[in-house]
Parts: structure tokens; C-alpha cells; sequence
């Protein structure tokens, strides 16, 4: 750590990590109700357990990105960060938001669109924590050396916010509102995220493999192009069928098949810079993350993307478990595999420690992407069977349909069970007592 | 072909292209905005009573357990066509007193089957939430969904 104000992303990170915990376990807990559908059936119904697992997910990740900008961000401008206090005071809005909307929804205080259903209070509170970071960074940035890894971050954060604030425009035409909510849904995961994504990892190419600013810096133009010039077109694959004009089955089919193109320069890009190095970085686990997040990123939003994408597939899976194997696979591999990537390159510098527990890091990795693996492959059996029997056939009614399905939710509960487990061996590899390494490699030296 | 590519030249496409991708979508959605509303919702009228429907689908977050068009949770079954699965497309005063005593039912307590919560719903705001699905049965979807299973 060379700025002193890069501890800020320690907090943000125990924070973000503390809500994966809380993501994680009532993700379990969902999954067990699909099995055992009496269970807190009155006490904690399924759409309260859903919009905990939901928002806590976007809350973390977001937590996530914005120490990962906190950390980087330093490094990069060559510069401390404008405003340490402002940092913290953007987290403590979060946070009380954060907490204030988990509380209330146990309570079942909260609004009716699927993702956005804080309350206005809190939605009001993360456009002013965000703008906060947005100046708090900018300022940062202006004030210091400028790179395409600050610039490509910067506008994906300003992204973010500029998108968010769709969610407080809510009609009461069902079709308009669903044009614009994906505004706010698409346009993030599938837009301004990837630039947070792509910069983030290009940040840990740079510092891990030692390869030239330059070189990293074009590929990371390329592929944020290939982002953007795919993705925001690719909005289309969400207007099939909501009362939005034809034309979208054209425009939506063939852009968002060409989504899978950026996060194969993704894999593309970060196994070429891996196979490059110049150096040895001694943070094996970081690295394994941040490939694993380009590959299972690939699988998860890309190829399982464009399974059901084309509008002709679409008809028959939009609204099955189909779309809930990709997101799962998505989320994990895009977003969540990123944050842990970062965390665990960054964690060693602010804890001043050497890289440590890296075995039993690595094993949480492929413990947690194997269960996750299993668990989009049980949802997209799960999901032939609900098309064919319940679309292309049309002879059942869905709750007979779902009776059908029983295996593969059983078998979904136990790749959550040890998706948590591994969620856990993480947290014990970065918050756990520092161990010598098991392994160590020849010539291994530590880098800037 | 790559190595040709300066990093400056990737940055303009990046920038350039980005917008020029941003325009004709904003362009687009502003054309669909307008035959959504003039066109493909435009069979039957947003009266209080669908205005009321969706306040009360959105209060109780039926979308976290159901799916409207197809999109929500994907624990209960689709409702963007539960009027005409009722057959509110020819008897309307049946469908719409058959849900009403569907949701005032809730839950059925059976073991082993998946438990909708009792939601202690107003009069008014059941005959507003069957408004709002009896108008969201009549959007053009483009035929979807396949058939009236949901």
C-alpha cells in the first residue's frame, strides 16, 4: 500500500463481505423453502427471503466496486484520495440505507419493483452516497495523473449513478415502466458494470503480471467497446415481449448474441497477459480469482446468456428457471468472482500482511465455483423440463409443472449448501489467523 | 490486425461508438415509448382502479414470488395473463370474483405445497388489483406468453 488513504477500501470491504454473508445464507434459506415450502412460510415468506438475497447481493457488489475505487484509485493518480472523511461518511449513509432497508423489509416496509424495492428514503440515500463518491473520486482523479484504468472506471461509475436514478421514475403504464426499469437493470449489469469490471481487471493485470500500461490499456478500450457497442443495443432481448414494438425481436436478438464477445476478450485478454508476465507475483489466490472471473464470467453471462437469447428461444424460456441459471452463473462469475478477486489481491497490503491462508483462499475458489457450477446446471434441467412441459406442451398447470421439478431443487439446495460453506472457507482465509504459506513459488518476488 | 490498433484509436472507437450506440438507443425507446402508449396498451383505458391495482401488487411485492410478462421471481406462476386463465376474456364478473376469493383463501396451510401469505386486502383494493391484471391481460405481447398455462 503506497497511499496511505487506500485503508479507506477496508472498511468498504468488511462491510461488502459481511452482506455476502448475510447473501449467501438467506440464499440458502430460499433454497431450502423451494424444498420444504412450509418452512417461514408465514414468519419470512419467499418474496421477503428473495429481496434480501437480491439487494443484498447489489448492495455488496456495490460496496465492493467502490473500495476497489478507493484502492485503485490512489495508485493510479499517483495521488491520495481528495477526501478520506467524505469516503467514510458516503460509506455510514450506505451502510444506515443498507441496514435500514434489511430491517424494514423483515418488517415489509419497502416499495414493488423487482431489484429497486427500497424505500425512497434509501433510494434518496444512495444517489447522495453516490454522488459523494463520484465527486469524492473525481476530485481524486482531475487532481492526478490521468490513465485509461481511472478514465474507463470513472465513466462506468458515473454510469451507474446516472442510470440508477430511472428508479425513481415509476408510471403507472406496466410497459413503460418495464422500458425504463431495465434503464436501470440491463443498462448496469450489462452496460456501465462491465467498465467497472474490465478497468478493475485490467488493474490487477498491470500490478500482477507486470506487463506494459500500454498494451493493457488498448485491450481494455477494446473490450469496453465491445461492451457498450453489444450491450446497450442488447437492451432489446428485454423488449420482446413487454408491449415494446417488434423490431426489438431483431435488434435485441442479434446485439445481445454478440454480448458474449466482450467477456471473451475478457478471457482472451487476461490469460494473454498472464501468459506474458514479467514478473512472479507472489498473490497466487488473486490471480486464480481474476482468471476464474473472466472464464466463469464467459460461461455464466455469456454462453448461458445466449442460450435463451435469440427471441425465438426466448419465447418459450423467458420466465423459467432457464433465466435463473444464467443469472446465478452471471452474477457469480461477472461480479461476485471480480469483488473476491480484488479483495484478495488488496486485503494483504491493508492488513500488512504478506499474502496468507492463499491454499485454503484457492480452495474456496473452486469449492464455491463448482457448487455454483452445479447449481446452474440443476436450474437449467430444472428449466428444460419447465419449458417443454409447461410452454411447448401447455397441457399443466405451472404448481404441476413446478411438482415435476423436485429433483433438481433438491439438488440446487446442496450446491447452495456448499456455496456457503466455501463462501465461509474465504472469509476464514482473509479474516483468519495469518498462517505460513503452504506453497510458495521459485523466483517469487514481491511487486510494487 | 491488433498490434496495428494504437491505444489512442481504440480509445476514439470506444468513446465515438459508445455514443453513437447510446443515440439510436435513446431514439429508439423514445419511438417505443410512444407506440407503447399509443398502440400496444392503448385497448383499454388506466383507470383509478388499475392505477390502485398496481400501488397494491407493488406494496405487497408479488413480483418477488410471482411473474408479470415473464419477469420476476419464478416461484409462482406468471399473472400477465391470469385474467384470461380464469376466463376474464368472456365471463369478466367471474374471473374477477374467482381471484378475489383465490387471494382472500391465502394460504391454504397444505403440507408439502408452496404458501402464498395472506395479504388482508380491502374490497377495493382486491377490485383494483383484478383492474390491473384484467388490463395487463390485454397488452399486446406479441402473442407471448405461448399458452395459457403462463
Amino acid at each position: 500500500m503506497k497511499y496511505e488513504s487506500q485503508k479507506v477500501a477496508l472498511a468498504y470491504f468488511i462491510v461488502a463481505l459481511a452482506l455476502f454473508a448475510v447473501q449467501v445464507t438467506v440464499g440458502l434459506v430460499a433454497g431450502y423453502v423451494y424444498v420444504a415450502p412450509n418452512f417461514l412460510s408465514e414468519l419470512l415468506p419467499f418474496n421477503i427471503l428473495r429481496m434480501l438475497h437480491t439487494n443484498s447481493l447489489i448492495v455488496w457488489l456495490l460496496l465492493g466496486f467502490f473500495g476497489a475505487a478507493y484502492y485503485l484509485v490512489p495508485e493510479e493518480s499517483e495521488t491520495e484520495i481528495h477526501s478520506v472523511k467524505l469516503a467514510y461518511i458516503q460509506l455510514l449513509i450506505l451502510v444506515v440505507g443498507a441496514l435500514g432497508a434489511v430491517v424494514g423489509y423483515v418488517f415489509r416496509i419497502h416499495e414493488g419493483r423487482e431489484f429497486l424495492e427500497q424505500p425512497l428514503w434509501v433510494k434518496l440515500g444512495i444517489v447522495v452516497g453516490a454522488l459523494i463518491f463520484l465527486f469524492n473520486v473525481s476530485m481524486t482523479v482531475l487532481k492526478g495523473r490521468k490513465t485509461a484504468i481511472t478514465n474507463v472506471l470513472l465513466l462506468g461509475l458515473w454510469g451507474i449513478a446516472i442510470f440508477f436514478l430511472f428508479s425513481l421514475y415509476n408510471p403507472s403504464n406496466l410497459s413503460v415502466d418495464k422500458m425504463y426499469w431495465w434503464y436501470v437493470v440491463h443498462l448496469w449489469v450489462e452496460g456501465v458494470w462491465e467498465l467497472v469490471m474490465a478497468s478493475i481487471l485490467a488493474f490487477l493485470m498491470l500490478k500482477m503480471t507486470g506487463v506494459d500500461r500500454e498494451v493493457i490499456e488498448k485491450w481494455l478500450y477494446a473490450i469496453v467497446a465491445l461492451s457498450l457497442f453489444t450491450g446497450i443495443l442488447g437492451t432489446g432481448h428485454h423488449y420482446y415481449w413487454i408491449g415494446t414494438p417488434s423490431y426489438w425481436q431483431w435488434i435485441g436478438s442479434i446485439f445481445s448474441s454478440l454480448e458474449v464477445l466482450p467477456f471473451f476478450a475478457m478471457v482472451l485478454f487476461t490469460f494473454n497477459m498472464v501468459w506474458k508476465r514479467r514478473r512472479e507475483h507472489p498473490n497466487n489466490a488473486a490471480l486464480l480469482w481474476a482468471l476464474g472471473c473472466a472464464v466463469l464470467a464467459f460461461f455464466g453471462a455469456g454462453v448461458w446468456g445466449f442460450m435463451h437469447t435469440l427471441h425465438g428461444v426466448n419465447y418459450y424460456t423467458h420466465g423459467t428457471q432457464v433465466t435463473a441459471a444464467h443469472g446465478h452463473l452471471a452474477f457469480f462469475g461477472a461480479y461476485v468472482s471480480l469483488n473476491l478477486a480484488v479483495m484478495t489481491y488488496a486485503m494483504p497490503y491493508l492488513l500488512g500482511r504478506q499474502p496468507y491462508n492463499q491454499v485454503l483462499n484457492m480452495l474456496s475458489f473452486w469449492v464455491m465455483s463448482s457448487a455454483m457450477a452445479f447449481m446452474t446446471f440443476t436450474l437449467t434441467f430444472a428449466g428444460v423440463v419447465q419449458t417443454h412441459l409447461q410452454r411447448v406442451l401447455g397441457q399443466l398447470d405451472f404448481m404441476q409443472v413446478q411438482e415435476q421439478m423436485t429433483l433438481f431443487y433438491v439438488l440446487r439446495l446442496g450446491s447452495g449448501l456448499v456455496v456457503v460453506i466455501g463462501a465461509l472457507m474465504y472469509l476464514w482465509s482473509i479474516f483468519g489467523p495469518a498462517k505460513p504459506e503452504l506453497i510458495t513459488r521459485e523466483g517469487a518476488a514481491p511487486a510494487e | 490486425m491488433f498490434d496495428a490498433l494504437t491505444k489512442s484509436a481504440a480509445r476514439n472507437i470506444f468513446y465515438g461508438g459508445s455514443l453513437a450506440f447510446l443515440l439510436i438507443f435513446v431514439s429508439l425507446t423514445a419511438q417505443s415509448h410512444m407506440y407503447v402508449v399509443n398502440n400496444s396498451t392503448a385497448k383499454a383505458p388506466i383507470t383509478d382502479g388499475v392505477v390502485l391495482g398496481k400501488h397494491v401488487w407493488e406494496k405487497n411485492a408479488c413480483i418477488n414470488c410471482h411473474t408479470i410478462l415473464g419477469e420476476g421471481a419464478y416461484y409462482a406462476p406468471e399473472l400477465g395473463n391470469v385474467f384470461v386463465r380464469y376466463g376474464g376474456d368472456k365471463d369478466p364478473a367471474g374471473a374477477r370474483e374467482a381471484i378475489k376469493t383465490w387471494m382472500k383463501a391465502q394460504p391454504t396451510r397444505i403440507e408439502g405445497r408452496r404458501q402464498m401469505p395472506q395479504f388482508n386486502l380491502s374490497d377495493k383494493e382486491l377490485d383494483g388489483l383484478v383492474d390491473f391484471f384484467a388490463w395487463v391481460s390485454k397488452i399486446d405481447t406479441q402473442n407471448w406468453p405461448p399458452n395459457v398455462k403462463g
